[in-house]
């Protein structure tokens, strides 16, 4: 039982799982799950008493229950006693006290890294509850992560696209002309990227073949995948199907992966059948993992120590422990498509995104974004222009695109093509430096890193689509 | 929209009639040009209409008279209004739970979470009550208002997530099922329900004693489409059913979506398939056509209950 006086009242949290939900900035999920603050002083409170929690009570009192969730065992037993013995002896304010002051130090990167594998998501989740938004981004700033296929992301300095040509009948002229309409405006350097309409094996390898004979006609520098469950994927890695990244949904919770249809030991698997076919040119990390707050909860499987329920925010940093455990080339948290119910507003999307792509790379992944909203949220295109300035400056390593912003298969917004271009220009960011090089070759690249614009008719790529 | 706005000298007319080509592949928003690095003026005032009209598409109430009087004149009996424990649509979208909860649930254990809705003067459920408000236009509130059919289908109207998906395709919808499942099956008086998820249909069908219920519900609107309308089969309903138990047709919105013959069809297979299964949900098919509906219909438009769908972060 933690207590906390403010204010003239004095407020009880019954154990760590309240403690946690009770200190998290507000959102609906939360409320929909009852697990959240019922006041603002009670969240002051919770907060208070949170940043008294000393970071070794995490390693003592999982937050969902050891015996019954491979989540929890997998992070308690991956956890780094020596890496963590540089902040054993903090408590979780004076973590987030450690990290800022770390963060503005030249050798910052180095440091973090250093200690990342001594992290829990607990650990990681509880801090982010005490930091300002501006502390998510000066700190993930400061974590260097990267990862490569056959592009490099993450570098700093760069920020990388996942072109993605969804199409509602997965119609191959339909995504060949939105791949098109991407690489004339200088995306596509994370993965080409496609939600596939069916899951079938057969759509899924028509894709596959489609997107990598696109790739290799024009010496694209760049990854492929077509987003089907993970053992859709293997039967076809299997059947000799061109697969360059694994994709997967992943959650924080036993139950909520389960409802996923997979485990651990599912992914491991996933991940050495995709290194396997050693694809990769600059780098052999092959997964593209997705997440987001609130899919445990929508799975009915967010509870945890005590049969309390757990916030969503702990819970998808969760995740990221199992992302960790399959060294990804991207993980992407998807992060306004869930709907109002688990984020409500504008206002609650970008809290959330900072909070995932802060947790994601202190715990060491190669964090990207997808900035979206649905039209039932409280949020539009302001909103996304917002989160994604703002994590440009955070160094995020990538981000979504669809044509104009409206991905006509998934019914969300998503950003546009063009809204990359903004955001490299305005912060200074370039595309992945095989890519860059790629569009430069193309005569696309300008000498200040800008993506020129090119006639289609012009480019060579135009003969990547026809109507016909 | 208004081509004046384009910037010619970046989009020229050949680079036009090659996009203009590739359009007809996909509804994408493709090869919209550039001014400087960002989108052209046209587009960006044509993406805020269109998103404008989902926003009001999901925000805009239901005329409940209106659509009363329209289901009334079909003569299927008169239609009888349940509202969710939803008060306003902001909770509706935060509390997708509530939505699911008739807002006159008799067990006290139900109404503690809700006292206030449950006590609200409107919620009253007497019938002179109802009677004595506005007998003309506003139709008999509340489940107590409804009585035990033991029709072999019953039939709910429902905002969802999209009320004017409702108000444009419910009534002409409701008449194309009326008509090729009247000859075959008894049909219970038609409900109307708004601020409601899926699964407040449960409540209604156990309450009406009907043996299977269809559910007409407006689909979360997309930026194309802001009017499109879903139907949910749940056999033997009754409160606690799970998502996987029951069968959706999805897309229906005429002239470009799903017609309502043909989503009738499909409805009747599955109402036939569901009473000689005895259950509805993952295990039955459609088999009213040799092409099922394309997949993807069921996949544009997310299901008006997310929740109960498991939103899919992977999706």
């Amino acid at each position: 039982m933690y207590h906390q006086r403010i204010g003239g009242a004095t407020y009880s949290f019954d154990g760590l799982v309240e403690l946690l939900a009770k200190a998290t900035p507000r959102r609906s999920g939360d409320e929909l799950a009852g697990c959240a603050a019922e006041s603002d002083a009670e969240r002051a409170a919770a907060q208070w008493a949170l940043a008294e929690v000393p970071l070794t009570t995490f390693l003592e009192y999982p937050v969902v229950p050891y015996e019954t969730d491979e989540v929890t065992r997998l992070i308690l037993d991956t956890h780094d006693r020596v890496a963590f013995q540089a902040i054993s002896h903090l408590t979780v304010g004076g973590l987030r006290d450690w990290l800022l002051g770390v963060a503005a130090t030249a050798e910052a990167g180095h440091t973090l890294a250093a200690v990342s594998r001594g992290l829990t998501p607990e650990m990681v989740a509880a801090v982010s509850k005490l930091m300002r938004n501006q502390d998510l981004i000066a700190v993930a700033k400061a974590v260097e992560v990267r990862a490569g296929f056959r592009t490099t992301v993450g570098l700093p300095g760069t920020l990388a696209t996942r072109l993605q040509p969804n199409h509602p009948t997965d119609d191959p002229r339909g995504i060949a002309a939105a791949v098109l309409d991407g690489l004339l405006l200088g995306c596509g350097d994370a993965v080409i990227g496609i939600n596939p309409a069916t899951d079938s094996p057969k759509a899924t390898a028509d894709l596959l073949y489609l997107l990598d004979e696109v790739r290799q006609r024009f010496d694209i520098p760049t990854q492929s995948c077509v987003l089907s469950h993970v053992t859709t994927t293997m039967g076809l890695i299997e059947a000799g199907a061109p697969v360059d990244l694994v994709f997967q949904s992943i959650a924080g919770t036993e139950g909520a992966n389960s409802g996923f249809g997979v485990n651990i030991s599912l992914l491991r698997e996933a991940n050495e059948a995709g290194r396997s076919l050693r694809r990769g040119t600059v780098g052999d990390n092959v997964m593209y993992l997705e997440t987001g707050q609130g899919s445990a909860l929508s799975a009915g499987a967010h509870l945890g120590t005590g049969g309390k329920p757990v916030d969503q925010q702990t819970l998808e940093t969760r995740a990221y422990a199992v992302a960790r455990e399959l060294d990804p080339l991207l993980v992407n948290t998807v992060v306004g498509f869930i709907g109002p119910e688990y984020l409500y507003d504008g206002k609650q999307i970008i809290r959330a995104g900072l909070e995932d792509h802060c947790c994601g790379k202190l715990l060491g992944l190669p964090m990207g974004v997808d900035v979206c909203y649905t039209n039932h949220a409280e949020a539009d295109q302001d909103d996304m222009d917002n989160l994604l300035t703002l994590l440009g400056a955070a160094g995020c390593a990538f981000v979504i695109a669809v044509p104009g912003a409206d991905d006509v298969m998934l019914g969300y917004q998503s950003l546009a093509y063009h809204d990359a271009l903004y955001a490299r220009k305005v912060l200074g960011l370039r595309p992945a430096p095989e890519f860059a090089a790629w569009l430069d070759r193309l005569g696309m690249m300008g000498t200040d890193g800008r993506v020129l614009p090119v006639p289609p008719l012009s480019s060579p790529l135009r003969g990547l689509a026809s109507a016909s | 929209m208004n081509e004046s706005l384009r910037p010619s000298g970046i989009e020229d007319s050949a680079a036009r009639a090659f996009w203009a080509d590739l359009r007809r592949t996909t509804q994408a928003r493709i090869g919209l040009g550039r001014t400087g690095d960002a989108l052209p003026t046209a587009d960006v005032l044509e993406f805020r209409a269109a998103h404008a009209a989902a926003r009001d598409a999901v925000h805009n109430p239901l005329d409940v008279n209106a659509l009363a009087a329209q289901v009334n004149a079909l003569g299927l009996g008169e239609a009888v209004h349940i509202r969710s424990r939803a008060s306003d649509r902001s909770e509706y979208l935060r509390r997708p739970d509530l939505g699911r909860l008739p807002s006159d649930t008799a067990t006290a254990s139900d109404t503690a979470t809700a006292p206030d809705t449950a006590t609200a003067p409107d919620t009253a459920t007497a019938p002179d009550t109802a009677t004595a408000r506005d007998v003309d236009t506003a139709p008999r509130e509340g489940l107590s208002a409804l009585r035990s059919t033991g029709a072999d289908i019953g039939i709910v109207l429902a905002d969802g997530l999209s009320p004017r998906a409702l108000a444009d395709h419910g009534v002409p919808m409701l008449a194309a099922l009326a008509e090729i499942l009247g000859d075959r099956y008894t049909l219970a008086p038609p409900v109307i329900a708004t601020q409601s998820r899926v699964a407040l249909g449960d409540h209604i069908g156990q309450a009406l004693g009907v043996g299977t219920l269809l559910v007409l519900i407006g689909e979360r609107p997309g930026l194309s489409v802001a009017d499109s309308l879903g139907i949910y089969l749940t056999h033997l309903p009754c409160p606690g059913r799970a998502d996987s138990e029951r069968n959706c047709i999805s897309n229906i919105h005429p002239p470009e979506g799903l017609g309502y013959t043909r989503a009738a069809q499909v409805a009747a297979g599955l109402v036939e398939g569901a009473r000689r299964l005895g259950r509805s949900g993952v295990d039955l098919k459609d088999t009213s056509a040799e092409t099922s509906l394309s997949s993807s219909a069921a996949v544009i438009l997310e299901a008006a209950d997310p929740l109960e769908n498991s939103a899919v972060p992977g999706r």
